[in-house]
């Protein structure tokens, strides 16, 4: 197990002893809540598991790291932030593709790219974004996000390589 | 042909599942190796969810119940300057879904008075802070990597609050309700 296991249940331990003290018809609220939105992503979150556990047997390492590790230079970051900007991957499943991906030799700058784009860059989802926002605040927001997450991406690589 | 369609859309999340657990079963009796290895590779992957997964979404459930979001939207477009950026901070941070979800959101916060800053500044929380997110991505990518994370991009969706806001300004900018 994980030390990050260890650090889930032992907070959700603490936590739930705290609220069914408190209240325990909230708490059970508050089970019944997650335990749906548990259900809502475990299905999704399951075919993403064999989706990389194919990629990790198919693709292999010395690939991934030619093209998305840290010696791929600006080629990386390119395909990161286009990849991540025009897929639609909810966020919550990207986590395994990135962990995935660092595992097989990418470097955590373009992992960071990747998942900052998916999550804040959405050309897939830009007519919906100008219905709400107008044309000109919705592409100005985009590409302005592009930018941050590119700067993200680098800014996250130093940090952890200064850290680590 | 509607029929199928209906079919697929409604139990296409067991469609992967089952399809695999088959071929998984045949390459188990007819010794085809790299169907064994990506089950490895599956079940290991498995069982770094499933010990991190259910414990994360009880917090998520506890957190939904005792910090209600109504509570918190009535703070917004209230407060000014730092209080009113953590407040819409605040906010996103106990929403869920896709970044589309959180569109109609901004409406709701617009109608509400907030400023356009503070409503990009949501955008961006919305984004990438999202409390049952950062969960699985400190389940994956360990909490150093999370908090690293955060900590750069809060400061520059903040900043892009301000560069919209500043560029929105005098250009007859408003949020509708995207029914047109």
């Amino acid at each position: 197990m994980s030390s990050n296991a260890i650090i889930f249940i032992s907070l959700s331990i603490v936590l739930s002893g705290i609220s069914f003290a408190l209240d325990k018809k909230k708490t059970l609220e508050g089970f019944k809540k997650g335990w749906k939105m548990f259900r809502n992503v475990l299905f999704p979150f399951l075919n993403i598991l064999i989706l990389v556990s194919l990629l990790l047997y198919f693709v292999p390492p010395d690939v991934i790291s030619k093209y998305l590790g840290a010696n791929s230079g600006v080629l990386g970051f390119a395909i990161a932030a286009i990849v991540g900007s025009v897929t639609l991957i909810p966020g919550f499943i990207s986590y395994p593709i990135a962990a995935g991906l660092l595992q097989q030799g990418a470097s955590y700058s373009v992992v960071t790219t990747f998942m900052t784009t998916l999550m804040m860059v959405g050309v897939v989802t830009l007519p919906l974004e100008i219905r709400y926002f107008g044309k000109r605040a919705a592409i100005t927001r985009n590409i302005l996000n592009f930018i941050a997450a590119v700067i993200i991406g680098l800014a996250v690589g130093l940090i952890l390589g200064w850290i680590s | 042909m509607d029929i199928v369609k209906a079919f697929f859309n409604k139990y296409s999340n067991y469609i992967w599942i089952t399809a695999y657990v088959i071929l998984t079963l045949l390459s188990f009796i007819f010794g085809f190796n790299p169907g064994k290895e990506v089950f490895n590779n599956f079940t290991q992957s498995f069982i770094e969810m499933i010990t991190f997964m259910p414990f994360l979404f009880i917090i998520v459930g506890l957190f939904d119940v005792w910090v209600p979001k109504e509570t918190i939207q009535k703070h917004i477009g209230q407060g000014s300057g730092i209080q009113g950026i953590a407040w819409v901070v605040l906010l996103a941070m106990l929403q869920a879904g896709p970044l589309y979800g959180a569109f109609p959101v901004a409406y709701i916060l617009y109608k509400k008075g907030a400023s356009f800053r503070n409503i990009f500044i949501y955008l961006g929380a919305f984004s990438s802070m999202k409390i049952p997110m950062l969960g699985i991505e400190i389940g994956y990518l360990g909490v150093q990597f999370s908090v690293v994370r955060t900590l750069v991009s809060l400061p520059l969706f903040i900043g892009i609050g301000y560069l919209m806001e500043r560029y929105l300004k005098n250009r007859h900018f408003e949020i509708s309700d995207g029914s047109h």
